[in-house]
């Protein structure tokens, strides 16, 4: 398991576009993804989990990723959020 | 939505509904998107889903899901077509509404639920679908969030889809003929699907500019009007309508004098080009001399080219709130800078006044509040100097956009001179920060401030020494000053511009702002009104911001008076006890003078 705080750099956070660059991403991978933020944890590969965190810029998600190719997935989420999930 | 499973719905002439009513209606609503259109109504009604609770043997529960898969499969096969069509007809940003309503039909918790429901509590695919998908809605509509608000309404559109495959129903959304479709609400997709007809316009019963409907015809460049609250209920199939997308405004079942003024309106946009080729290059100049910057009012990136086409002296009125029309946050400044700096660059060498954002009242962007009274709530300025950071971020775009000395800055709602106060104070700070930080801007930008509050038009003198120029705001200053509610189609006739009170006003507004000086210009409705042309530059106006529509026509009356004598008349008007007299006045002095130029 691969746990780890990511913090979400694009100025306009996770609305809807960034939210389905997320999950298309994590849909790549077999590992579970699960998001959790001020407590409350979604299924990172769930569209209407992620908008309803609608996570704003700063605001730090931990990522939680288990299963055969969880480094490969970890990798890949975490390149997603230094990327600002490929908006500015 | 293939073709054989879509019902084509014939027009009929007049079919009556609840015994009907034949009488002509004239209803006021929010113009969505410009344009001018006449014909025949059709009805659009998406039939209301009805949920047929059935309780399913275990043995069957698979074929309901099965069956909720099969549903879900057809549904993003309707989604990609309309994705598809939409990037090819307004490009990749509009498409991506429908992209993510893909995803979610694709949600595996969602899925998994649904799937779960079925089997343990025996119910039938179309229940819990509607029961699953309407509880997320449910919890989006009670988020805090606007922008998860929003969101509910994606979650419904792709609940209605997949219960519509569900039961197996056919799509509406094709007619035959012209027509102005007339809708309670129209989806994203029902905007799109529909469009593929011959559709003269929209008008709806919900909506804000903001909405989808808003956005998508203006992409499509159909005109729309929207929340005209009960037109589903009140027009029939086949009646006739006019549809005047500039100013908001719809007539159902018109008489021959309302289809005579909409030709006639209608002729002089068809002539507005030629006219412009005669008029784009000449001054807005009275015979004896006097200019008067004759401007435009735009703010959509697509309009901006077209003010300079039609020779227009820049923009007057920029409203920056327009950048946040579709949106769920606030641009940043980079975004803003960009916005301000094309419009600057597109209007060079002349200006561009730019509003900073005019929120609240009816325009209620990304801060959501509730008010019992918004127009007297929070608005324009006050929210601007509540938020600084919000405020200072503008000033910064609008600052840094200023390098070809071009940019002016405008103050909205301000009620008098320590708003303006304390608004330098900003100003100043940005200023500061800038030069530290070596950032290139406009030391000289000019500041005015919006006068539309009564208050501040009487006080227009002490806050004229503040500024560098006053620009009149009609519609609000109206509004305020009659204690009349435009948008309250009741008491429409109140609404009146040429009341004696808001023509004493504005000239204390003017000799306010010549006392000190500075120039003083409107921008509010009242400026691009013909037959006020004459009194307002009697009054001795100095620059009018327009919508480009009427420009041209505005010009020519301009070019076609002498200043003195027009002060005459507008000395003349000024003695009047009622607008219909004021009114009567001006429009036979117009007709007099320019016998060509059309009215109304």
């Amino acid at each position: 398991m691969i746990e780890e705080t990511l913090i979400v750099k694009n100025q306009k956070g996770i609305h809807t576009r960034p939210a389905a660059v997320l999950v298309k991403t994590a849909a790549k991978f077999s590992s579970d993804f699960t998001i959790i933020k001020d407590g409350i944890s979604i299924n990172g590969k769930s569209i209407i989990g992620v908008m309803s965190l609608a996570a704003e810029e700063g605001a730090e998600l931990t990522v939680r990723i288990e299963g055969s190719d969880e480094k490969e997935a970890f990798e890949a989420i975490k390149n997603v959020f230094e990327r600002g999930f490929d908006e500015d | 939505m293939s073709d054989q499973s879509e019902y084509i719905e014939q027009i009929k002439p007049f079919e009556q509904k609840n015994g009907g009513n034949n009488g002509r209606t004239v209803i006021h609503g929010i113009a969505a998107s410009p344009g001018l259109a006449f014909g025949k109504v059709f009805v659009f009604e998406p039939k209301t889903i009805e949920i047929s609770q059935r309780i399913v043997e275990p043995e069957e529960a698979e074929k309901e899901i099965e069956q909720v898969k099969q549903s879900i499969q057809r549904s993003e096969k309707e989604l990609n077509k309309i994705l598809s069509f939409t990037e090819q007809k307004i490009g990749n940003a509009k498409a991506r509404i429908f992209e993510a309503q893909i995803l979610i039909l694709h949600d595996p918790d969602l899925l998994d639920q649904i799937f779960h429901r079925i089997r343990s509590e025996r119910k039938n695919a179309e229940t819990v679908v509607y029961a699953e998908l309407t509880k997320i809605q449910e919890s989006m509509l009670n988020a805090s969030d606007p922008y998860l608000r929003e969101r509910a309404d994606d979650i419904g559109d792709v609940k209605h889809r997949i219960i519509r495959n569900i039961q197996q129903d056919r799509l509406f959304s094709r007619f035959k003929g012209t027509a102005i479709v007339v809708a309670k609400n129209l989806s994203p997709a029902d905007t799109m699907l529909l469009s593929r007809n011959d559709v003269l316009g929209y008008a709806t019963d919900m909506g804000g500019i903001t909405s989808h409907t808003a956005l998508l015809s203006r992409s499509l460049k159909i005109p729309a009007v929207v929340g005209l609250s009960r037109i589903s209920r009140d027009a029939t199939t086949g009646d006739e309508m006019i549809l005047d997308g500039y100013s908001g405004t719809i007539v159902l079942r018109p008489n021959k004098a309302d289809i005579d003024r909409y030709t006639e309106k209608r002729r002089r946009y068809v002539l507005f080009e030629e006219k412009l080729l005669v008029l784009r290059d000449l001054p807005a100049e009275t015979t004896d001399g006097r200019t008067i910057t004759l401007s435009a009012n735009a703010d959509l990136e697509e309009e901006l080219d077209f003010v300079g086409f039609q020779g227009a002296e820049g923009i007057g009125l920029f409203r920056s709130e327009s950048l946040l029309i579709g949106r769920d946050t606030f641009p940043t400044e980079d975004e803003q800078y960009e916005a301000y700096w094309l419009a600057a660059e597109k209007v060079y060498p002349h200006n561009v006044i730019i509003r900073v954002f005019d929120i609240g009242g009816d325009k209620v962007y990304p801060l959501m509040i509730e008010e019992n009274n918004p127009f007297l709530g929070w608005r324009g300025i006050r929210i601007l100097l509540d938020r600084p950071e919000l405020f200072k971020t503008q000033l910064r775009a609008l600052f840094r956009a200023s390098t070809k000395k071009n940019v002016k800055i405008l103050l909205p709602m301000i009620s008098g001179v320590s708003e303006i106060a304390a608004s330098m104070i900003h100003i100043k700070d940005v200023k500061t920060e800038l030069r530290e930080k070596n950032i290139p801007f406009d030391e000289n930008v000019q500041v005015g401030a919006m006068i539309e509050i009564p208050s501040a038009a009487i006080m227009a003198k002490e806050i004229a020494r503040m500024v560098d120029f006053l620009s009149i705001g009609t519609n609000d200053l109206i509004q305020y000053l009659l204690a009349v509610d435009r948008g309250n189609p009741t008491i429409t006739k109140l609404f009146q511009e040429f009341h004696p009170a808001v023509l004493r006003m504005i000239q204390h507004t003017i000799d306010g702002g010549h006392k000190r000086k500075i120039h003083v210009g409107m921008c509010g409705e009242m400026a691009g009104d013909p037959i006020a042309t004459i009194l307002l530059v009697g009054m001795g106006i100095d620059s009018l911001s327009v919508v480009p529509s009427v420009l041209p026509e505005v010009k020519k009356i301009i070019r076609s008076i002498n200043y003195k004598e027009a002060a005459k008349i507008s000395r003349r008007a000024l003695t009047m006890g009622t607008p219909e007299e004021v009114f009567d006045y001006l429009k036979r002095t117009l007709k007099t003078k320019l016998p060509d130029v059309p009215i109304g």
